[in-house]
This record gives structure tokens, C-alpha cells and sequence, in this order.
């Protein structure tokens, strides 16, 4: 079964699927490289968006007419197909507005209810500013000690220190994949190591979950916290999926409609989870578009998805890293997914990006919400080209083409 | 490409005026743009209202650095007074390229910084005017 669907898989008719890759930008054909920040959306998932909106928009778990009851079955489906294709179960996934939100549940919910004064958070250097403030906020409001696993230069993980660092610790939270640098970081190794110390841990998946295919319950992590927009899905939409007595042991972190079982002026009782943590009106429709994302993920064989991707990730980090001026930051592309930074030298990243735009190429320039990465790497910006499996070669080709450009008109 | 980098643009950027810092400065004034992490120091010496000497240091794209080395050419030999009223136009006008919302502030950080340090004035040149 799996072998006859990789037979079928074609990058080219895959590409197909995305209606705006089909499009121009200053008269030239759009080179979308910046996947990272937002991946692009197929067909599926407008059109099972634009299904709902037309033909099922109602409001969920109230309504016992027809169509609130289809929008309701459309939306937990969606749950369980996002949560199945996860390794997880459905009771387990709380959908968010995004991964940020995610954090910021757990950071609220467990956080405020676990976490006194002196207790122990530990941090990596390579986070980004989502799974950064929402603790610095709770050390301004608690005062927990926050504590950092160092990057090496090389871009890993610097886990030479880690027991000391685990030490009494709470909480681990640590990104699978780095959003600056790609590297994939031993999750499973390191969760198996804090909950040796007694920490929970938390896996912030924005950029392992559009990329990598794999379980979470693999990971071995309390909590894995997940967007929707970069996996193919919608803006609005994304999740956090924790085990379950976990869930039931903390407290709501938003009031409202549909987080309750009873409401008297005297007090509530709450809903059982994950509905406890989904107060008010939820993004049907955003869910309904995530859902239909997981299964385009699905039919087009993550595993292929995840080879196409590598292909382009190694043809990108081999030419970029051969070009004269160029450092790329981060580990060899075997430890990396996803994407390549780069800075050029004599040339600032924002120029870099907005020399390659007059070419229709798309990077993102700047720190990408992980300043104190690029401090720990001695760099102020970064430019960053970051691809999915729509991407062909001569987006690659074009990206160098633009940075010879680049050079010659800053003569460097 | 050749009208986001017009040979002025570069040629402020190869070689920027009034580049470095002064010694025991009248005002110094740094800020710095959180989106792309440019950031900008300007040094002012100021005799009897006027600028005697303006110097700017930092680091940043094209076009912020720049604007900058620009405005510096404004500053000197004029008066306090006069500079207040150095609008984004003036910047805009000099720069004389078309930029959108997130570069415009790459283009205004050497106003900012001159605002804020000589008047006290916070906030992006032309965002609450």
C-alpha cells in the first residue's frame, strides 16, 4: 500500500495543487521561500474552507438542527484526523489560535497553577520569542528562575551541562525544530532525561510538525504545541496536545461558552477536556481547513513530502554554502529540516531579501523572532530560505541567481 | 532593482558622511528597530541653538544607514529650531524611493533617533502627526 502510493507521488503535480505558485510578482514567476513563517495552501483546504462557509456555517455543539449538527461532526472529525495523523488521541488535542497560544495555555493554566516562587524553568537558547515570553512573564508574575540550555556554534544544543541545568527543575521546554537554524533536536533523549530529573516537558513543534513525520507520543513530552498555518492548514488555527490526567488537573485558562457543563450565578462546573480549554465561538472553519491539510498530508505520503523536502534543503545548504561571502548558520544538512540561514557578507539581510523580491524570490530578513539566537551566534540578522515540498531546483537556482545580484550591485 | 537602489542610495551607503561619534557629545541619542535589529546612535554638538557637529554610528540595512548619513548633511550648521520641522517627506524626498510599511521604518530610524534625543519626542516621525 505505502510502496504503490510513493510510486504514484509526483513534486510536479503536487506543486499543481497550489493555486498561488501559479502566479507572478513584478512580472516574473513567484519563488516562494519562506515556508517558515507561513506555508502556502492547496486547493483542498480552500475548497473544504469555502464548503463550510457555503453550505454548512452554523454554530457547533448547540444547535440541534441539521447544519449545526454537520459543523459540528465536521469539526471533531477534523480533531481526529489532525490528532491520528499526530500519534495522539482526540481527547488529548485542544485546538488554539496557534502555537503561540499554546504555549501561552500551558505557561496560564499549569504554569500559574504549579509554579511558586524559586521554581525552576528550563529554556534553550535556540527558542523562539513564543516559548521565551510567556515564561518571562510568568517570572515577572512569580518569580521563577529561568534557565538556558546553551547553542553550540555549530547550532546545537550544548547538553554537556544538562543534569546540572535539570536540576530541581519544574519544566523543560524546548523547540523540535529550530526555526533559524533547522536543526532537529533529540526531543525523545532529552524529555527522557527531564523527566529522569522530575520536569515535565514541553515540545514547541511549529516547525517539526509541517516537516517531520512523526509521533508525539514518540517524543515522549507532556505537552507538544502545534500551528496549523505552517502545515499546509489556515491562519487561526493550531493546538495543544497534552496527556490527559494532565489536562483534567489544571485549570481553565479562558472563561466563556462551551468550557462549561453548568453556569450559576453562584459558581461553574467546568466541560470535561478538551472543551474546557476552548472558550467561545472556536475557528470552525480554520479547523475544518486544518483538518483537510492533515489529510492532503496524508494522501500525498508524509514520507515523500519529507524526502522531496530534504532534496531541496541539501541542493540549497550545498550551493549556498559554496558561494564566496556566504556563511550559513547552523549544523550539515543531515541534523537539519526545512531550512537554510545565511548572512552575506558586506551586505545586510534586509537588502539580501529585498534584492531577491525584484526577482519575485521570497526570504524573510531579520532575527525571526529568535534575537537571543542570533546574539548567542555573534550574527545582528539573518536572511533565511525556507521550503515545502511544492518547491522545485530552480527556486534554488533563482535564489543564487538573486544573491549574484546582490554582490554585484553592493560590490562586494 | 534600480529604483529600490539608486546610485545616491549606494553611494551613502559605501560611503557614508559624517560617520563615527563625538567626543563629549552636547545630546547622544541611540534607538534601534526591533523588527530587523538595526540599530542607531547620533551625536550632536550644539552651540547657541545651532548644530556645530553631527556624527551617527550603527549598523543596518542600505537604506537605514542611508537615510541616516542624509540627514546628517541637513543637520549641520542649522538650527535647533529648524530642525523640528524635518518631516518623513523631507526623509522620503531624499531617499526618493517608493518603500512600503515595514522598510519605511528602516528609512525613519535616523529621524526617530534625531527627534527623541534633541526634543524628546517618541514614536515614529509621521505616526501620530
Amino acid at each position: 500500500m505505502k510502496l504503490a502510493q510513493a510510486s504514484k507521488f509526483s513534486a510536479a503535480r503536487l506543486r499543481e495543487e497550489f493555486p498561488i505558485l501559479a502566479r507572478t510578482v513584478h512580472g516574473k514567476p513567484l519563488v516562494y521561500l519562506d515556508s517558515a513563517a507561513t506555508s502556502q495552501k492547496p486547493r483542498a483546504v480552500l475548497e473544504a474552507m469555502q464548503d463550510y462557509y457555503q453550505r454548512t456555517n452554523a454554530n457547533i455543539h448547540r444547535g440541534v438542527y441539521q447544519i449545526s449538527e454537520d459543523a459540528t461532526t465536521l469539526y471533531e472529525q477534523a480533531r481526529k484526523r489532525i490528532a491520528a495523523s499526530l500519534g495522539a488521541s482526540p481527547r488529548e488535542l485542544v485546538f488554539t489560535g496557534n502555537a503561540t497560544a499554546a504555549v501561552n495555555l500551558v505557561a496560564y493554566s499549569w504554569g500559574r497553577s504549579r509554579l511558586k516562587q524559586g521554581d525552576v524553568v528550563v529554556l534553550t537558547e535556540m527558542e523562539h520569542h513564543a516559548n521565551l515570553v510567556p515564561w518571562h512573564i510568568l517570572r515577572d508574575e512569580r518569580g521563577i528562575e529561568i534557565r538556558y540550555i546553551p547553542v553550540t556554534p555549530e547550532g546545537r544544543l550544548d547538553l554537556s551541562n544538562l543534569d546540572a541545568l535539570l536540576s530541581g527543575a519544574k519544566l523543560l521546554g524546548l523547540t523540535h525544530v529550530s526555526n533559524v537554524l533547522g536543526t532537529v533536536n533529540p526531543v525523545a533523549e532529552i524529555a527522557a532525561r527531564a523527566h529522569a530529573a522530575g520536569a515535565l516537558v514541553l515540545v514547541d513543534g511549529a516547525q517539526s510538525a509541517p516537516h517531520l513525520h512523526f509521533s508525539v507520543a514518540d517524543l515522549g513530552c507532556d505537552f507538544f504545541v502545534l500551528t496549523g498555518h505552517k502545515m499546509f492548514g489556515p491562519t487561526g488555527i493550531g493546538g495543544l496536545i497534552a496527556r490527559r490526567e494532565l489536562l483534567d488537573s489544571m485549570p481553565p485558562f479562558m472563561g466563556g461558552g462551551d468550557m462549561i457543563r453548568e453556569v450559576k450565578l453562584s459558581g461553574s462546573r467546568w466541560n470535561s477536556v478538551p472543551h474546557k480549554f476552548e472558550a467561545g465561538t472556536p475557528p470552525i472553519a480554520e479547523a475544518i481547513g486544518l483538518g483537510a491539510a492533515v489529510d492532503f498530508m496524508e494522501s500525498a505520503g508524509r514520507d515523500n513530502l519529507e524526502e522531496t523536502e530534504r532534496a531541496l534543503v541539501n541542493e540549497a545548504h550545498e550551493r549556498l554554502s559554496q558561494e564566496p561571502g556566504v556563511r550559513v548558520l547552523g549544523p550539515p544538512s543531515t541534523e537539519r529540516v526545512c531550512l537554510v540561514s545565511f548572512v552575506m557578507e558586506g551586505i545586510h539581510p534586509h537588502d539580501v531579501a529585498a534584492v531577491l523580491d525584484r526577482d519575485a524570490v521570497c526570504v524573510r530578513a531579520g532575527h525571526h523572532c529568535a534575537q537571543p539566537l542570533h546574539e548567542a551566534l555573534g550574527v545582528d540578522a539573518s536572511a533565511r530560505a525556507s521550503f515545502h515540498a511544492y518547491n522545485q531546483p530552480s527556486d534554488i537556482d533563482a535564489l543564487i541567481a538573486g544573491l549574484h545580484r546582490a554582490r554585484a550591485l553592493f560590490g562586494v | 532593482m534600480e529604483d529600490l537602489y539608486r546610485e545616491h542610495i549606494l553611494d551613502h551607503y559605501k560611503n557614508p558622511r559624517n560617520q563615527g561619534t563625538l567626543e563629549n557629545p552636547d545630546i547622544t541619542f541611540q534607538d534601534s528597530n526591533p523588527l530587523c535589529g538595526d540599530e542607531l546612535r547620533m551625536d550632536f554638538k550644539v552651540k547657541d541653538g545651532v548644530v556645530e557637529d553631527v556624527r551617527f554610528s550603527g549598523k543596518g540595512c542600505s537604506i537605514s544607514m542611508a537615510a541616516a548619513s542624509m540627514l546628517t548633511e541637513h543637520i549641520k550648521g542649522r538650527s535647533v529650531e529648524e530642525l523640528k520641522k524635518l518631516t518623513r517627506e523631507d526623509i522620503l524626498e531624499d531617499l526618493g524611493i517608493e518603500l512600503g510599511p515595514v522598510r519605511l521604518k528602516c528609512a525613519l530610524l535616523a529621524l526617530k533617533v534625531l527627534k527623541a534625543g534633541v526634543y524628546g519626542i517618541q514614536g515614529w516621525p509621521g505616526e501620530d502627526e
